[in-house]
């Protein structure tokens, strides 16, 4: 990877100001994105991943604070304003979001989305975004785009709709696209078309960020995978390096948790122990020790911080007792 | 499957039509067919997996067995009598014997009912009634066996875990020891490692107690460690049914061949070799 990311996330921290008191649900997270590169951010339910791209937009809900830094292209976001925001949004920085129900507007036709942002900003002349709207179409693989445009969002199926979402998001050429569980409402045989799009989208050079708990989807796309389990990062690794050679034991446990296609062996799932603990409720130790069949009285008194195994591999682990690379559970 | 005895379940030829109602006054009534000729066993204690995308008509099979709507065509035979849906007392007979769990831990459970009180009601509603003394064990043992602590039978929906609340629910369905449970999605809205433990609940409960499953699901690969056959439905029709090995490993339709190379494997090579080609 050469030159400057073009985001750089670094000890981001979100808090929620609830009833109860502070809750945090994102704790020093720091990460780059390049790009052309796909990074996955990858937890389950309530592990921060979402929070933690939405910081990066300004998108938090209101009771939500953010600290630490977040540099798109070197222009700090955290503590920006409004208008600022506003102009990173769309041309810098797109969103694609899980429901294309939710991000589509019902009443209006495919065409006012998907020119509105031109139009808004006076980046293009009426019949310019028309003309870009069309390509965009194109390039998404929608059949008859010019037909299209006249349509509303209840015309199209479910993954018609989220490829033009994928549309709307590139209409404004953004440099980077956080995609938050881009394929999970879409059945298998959709999904796999929209896999395939984001695919070329980081081809052709933007950077990805992609926010998933789905490995599967994360093995078809990521150059590069985030781990994270109640709010921290807890390994940080290419890829190949993570489904090869999980070092963190949630890691290994999550991989080992995924209901397979194919292996011999028709029995049970591995599970994983246990819940994840709540936001708002922070242990002293590692937040994963009480679940962990690794946990030693260390892991439960100080929380590990995330750092580099050794020279040469390019993973970073949160973890007393990193697994090694041939020790693996098969 | 070549057995003496009747399957537990069979469904034999059920069609489910739906009007498609287009609004134009005069219209013809079109309608699309959610179900056509749908045959399925389910033996005794066995478990089968009902795959397929949204619209397949798994959800339709599910509501038809459940009696939760009605066939335009074709019947349901329990224990090889065919099921009169109208007869109320038989249904309340059938529901002892048959249960469900659906997809939203949530949505299923009562908001201003602890978990404890919402497995008590089904006990009594669901068999002759028990002593109030001898329910509250009964709720406990019933928590035990789906891995609650007796702690959490005082705690509301909202203050238990989306996987918790699914396991109240399976307390629920399976505490008048039903000898099939139906699940419509039942782990799809867990999370990985929740998921792995609620198939494994479910797959320990029907081994312990002899107790069938109709498990409905999107995902193709939680049925390979749950379920012993497989039917692959598509637009409302049966494409596929056979053993985990025969579907799995030997699909002869090419609609089950598209459906398993689609499914993005967590191995990044497989995955990428198949985006690719």
């Amino acid at each position: 990877m050469s030159g400057a990311p073009l985001l750089e996330i670094r000890d981001l921290e979100v808090v929620f100001d609830t009833p109860a008191g502070a809750v945090q649900a994102v704790g020093g997270v720091s990460l780059d994105v390049h790009e052309g590169e796909c990074l996955a951010l990858v937890g389950e339910s309530g592990s921060g991943k979402t929070q933690a791209m939405l910081a990066c937009l300004g998108l938090l809900a209101g009771n939500g604070r953010t600290q630490g830094s977040v540099r798109y292209a070197g222009q700090e976001l955290v503590g920006a304003d409004e208008a600022a925001l506003q102009h990173v949004r769309g041309t810098g920085i797109a969103l694609l979001s899980q429901d294309p129900m939710n991000t589509l507007t019902p009443h209006l036709r495919i065409e006012t989305q998907l020119v509105e942002l031109l139009l808004d900003r006076g980046l293009a002349t009426r019949a310019e975004a028309r003309e870009r709207a069309v390509q965009a179409l194109r390039e998404v693989d929608i059949p008859d785009p010019a037909a299209r445009l006249r349509q509303y969002p209840h015309e199209l199926s479910g993954g018609m709709r989220q490829r033009v979402a994928l549309a709307i998001a590139l209409m404004g050429r953004p440099r980077l696209l956080l995609a938050d569980e881009p394929t999970t409402a879409l059945d298998v045989s959709v999904q796999a078309r929209v896999l395939d799009l984001l695919g070329n989208v980081c081809a052709s050079g933007l950077g990805l960020l992609l926010v998933t708990h789905d490995l599967g989807v994360v093995a078809a796309l990521a150059d590069r995978v985030a781990v994270m389990y109640a709010g921290r990062l807890v390994e940080v690794a290419p890829v190949a390096e993570l489904f090869a050679a999980p070092r963190h034991p949630y890691t290994a446990a999550l991989l080992a948790a995924v209901p397979r296609l194919r292996g011999d062996e028709y029995g049970r799932l591995p599970a994983i122990a246990g819940t994840p603990p709540r936001p708002g409720q922070p242990a002293a130790g590692c937040a994963f020790a009480p679940r962990c069949s690794h946990a030693v009285q260390a892991c439960r008194e100080t929380k590990p911080d995330l750092r580099g195994l050794e020279p040469g591999i390019d993973v970073t682990v949160a973890c007393h007792r990193p697994l090694s690379a041939v020790a693996q559970p098969a | 499957m070549s057995v003496a005895a009747p399957a537990l379940l069979q469904v034999d030829g059920v069609s489910v039509r739906f009007p498609l109602r287009n609004g134009v006054p005069g219209a013809r009534e079109r309608t699309v067919d959610a179900l056509r000729e749908v045959s399925v066993e389910v033996p005794s204690g066995g478990r089968v997996g009902i795959v397929g995308e949204s619209g397949s008509g798994k959800s339709t099979l599910a509501r038809v067995v459940l009696g939760l709507r009605r066939a335009d065509a074709g019947r349901v035979l329990w224990d090889g009598e065919a099921v009169d849906y109208r007869d109320a007392a038989r249904l309340r007979r059938l529901r002892r014997e048959m249960q469900v769990v659906f997809q939203d831990p949530f949505g299923s459970l009562d908001p201003r009912m602890t978990a404890g009180a919402a497995v008590a009601e089904a006990l009594q509603a669901l068999r002759s009634p028990v002593p109030r003394a001898a329910e509250r064990v009964r709720v406990l043992q019933a928590l035990e066996e789906v891995g609650l602590a007796p702690g959490l039978a005082d705690r509301y929906p909202h203050e238990l875990s989306g996987g918790q609340c699914q396991r109240v629910a399976i307390a629920r369905a399976t505490i008048a020891r039903p000898r099939l449970l139906v699940c419509d999605e039942a782990v799809s809205a867990l999370d990985v490692s929740v998921q792995a433990q609620i198939v494994n609940l479910l797959r320990d409960l029907s081994e312990r107690h002899g107790m069938a499953l109709l498990f409905i699901s999107h995902n193709l690969a939680v049925v390979r460690y749950l379920c012993d056959s497989v039917v692959v439905l598509h637009r409302g029709h049966v494409v596929e049914q056979g053993s985990l090995a025969e579907v799995f490993e030997r699909p002869r339709d090419a609609y089950t061949r598209m459906l398993l190379a689609a499914v993005p494997e967590p191995d990044p090579a497989l995955a990428r070799r198949r985006a690719r080609g």
